[in-house]
């Protein structure tokens, strides 16, 4: 395991300083939280070995500027589309797709996109059921669009703001 | 003779494709190769972050229990959606928690105001993922997609509840 960026070692030590601290506070609240870490890093492990294979099979598929092409600039319609339905079809926590990510904004794709798949991760098409169970069928169906419109606002504000910043 | 001449070609052509076959299947290891390299120097570079960004989570886990949840809304109207973004934008774990807990804070008198926001900054806004992202993703990219995602979220909760209420009385 290579830690090539300070922050991210920083971030390692960290949080060692603060698990060693609270095991010398409270012995028992540290292995509860070491068990949770080993269930959590458990369920995570196949969404992230399905992220490796995807990185992987895009890596190997797209060809340089392809990536550009369907997520940059000039992507439009279709790299909406793209962010979009990619959003909501991604599964696992949000920090499993960041290397993905990380990959295709080097190839040029555009932080609106970005920003706009991130928030449609908020719609899971399979826990909808659940949504409707807890608050009814109504609220789903309104609370999901604004959420669709939001993931679109959110990526032109975001690609805005981030953009006026490096000008 | 033409006989001859053809039958010295054949091989010649059958080596030749076989060469160029092995070539491409060469190019194409060595392409697999070079993808699979990247891959892993990609995930090298992210994973020790990840890993932190779990162990936080955890803690936070494990210190935080969602009973503790109910006890932050005050019944302001005002108040309660900026509160339910913001502890959704701190919590963490599976988005089904979210809908349980939620589901609890509105039998307990929570508006459906501040339990949207909270299910909505549940999964939008990433508090303990942030230096995970920030390292990622560029500090700039981090703070302002979060923000905008806060504000998101207090949003949606007002427009649904707005709109439920316009629609469905």
């Amino acid at each position: 395991m290579t830690i090539r960026t300070p922050s991210a070692k920083h971030f390692l030590i960290l949080l060692a300083a603060l698990y060693i601290g609270v095991a010398a506070a409270d012995f028992d609240l540290f292995l509860r939280a070491v068990s949770v870490f080993a269930s959590l890093l458990s369920s995570v492990l196949p969404i992230l070995a399905l992220v490796l294979v995807i990185m992987s099979l895009l890596n190997l598929a797209i060809q340089p500027g392809m990536a550009k092409r369907m997520l940059g600039e000039g992507s439009g319609l279709k790299g909406w589309t793209f962010a979009l339905v990619g959003g909501v079809l991604s599964s696992g926590p949000i920090y499993v797709w960041y290397p993905l990510i990380a990959d295709l904004r080097e190839g040029g794709m555009r932080a609106s996109l970005v920003a706009a798949f991130l928030y449609a991760r908020a719609i899971k098409v399979p826990m909808i059921p659940l949504l409707i169970y807890y608050f009814g069928w109504n609220f789903t169906l309104i609370f999901t669009l604004y959420l669709l419109i939001f993931s679109v606002l959110n990526g032109l504000i975001v690609e805005r703001l981030t953009e006026s910043g490096d000008g | 003779m033409e006989q001859e001449r053809l039958g010295d070609e054949m091989p010649k052509d059958g080596k030749g494709r076989k060469r160029e076959e092995r070539k491409t299947q060469r190019a194409k290891s060595q392409n697999i190769a070079a993808s699979l390299k990247k891959t892993a120097a990609s995930f090298a570079r992210v994973f020790p972050v990840l890993i932190g960004v779990m162990l936080l989570i955890s803690l936070i886990l494990v210190l935080v229990p969602s009973s503790l949840y109910a006890k932050v809304f005050s019944g302001n109207e005002i108040f309660d959606p900026l509160i339910g973004a913001a502890i959704g934008s701190i919590a963490a774990g599976n988005p089904i928690t979210s809908y349980i807990v939620g589901g609890e804070l509105i039998d307990q008198g929570v508006s459906l105001l501040a339990v949207t926001a909270f299910i909505a900054a549940w999964v939008t806004v990433g508090v303990l993922q942030l230096p995970a992202e920030a390292t990622i993703l560029g500090n700039r990219f981090a703070m302002i997609r979060n923000g905008a995602a806060f504000l998101s979220a207090v949003l949606v909760a007002i427009l649904t509840s707005v709109t439920l209420g316009l629609i469905w009385p």
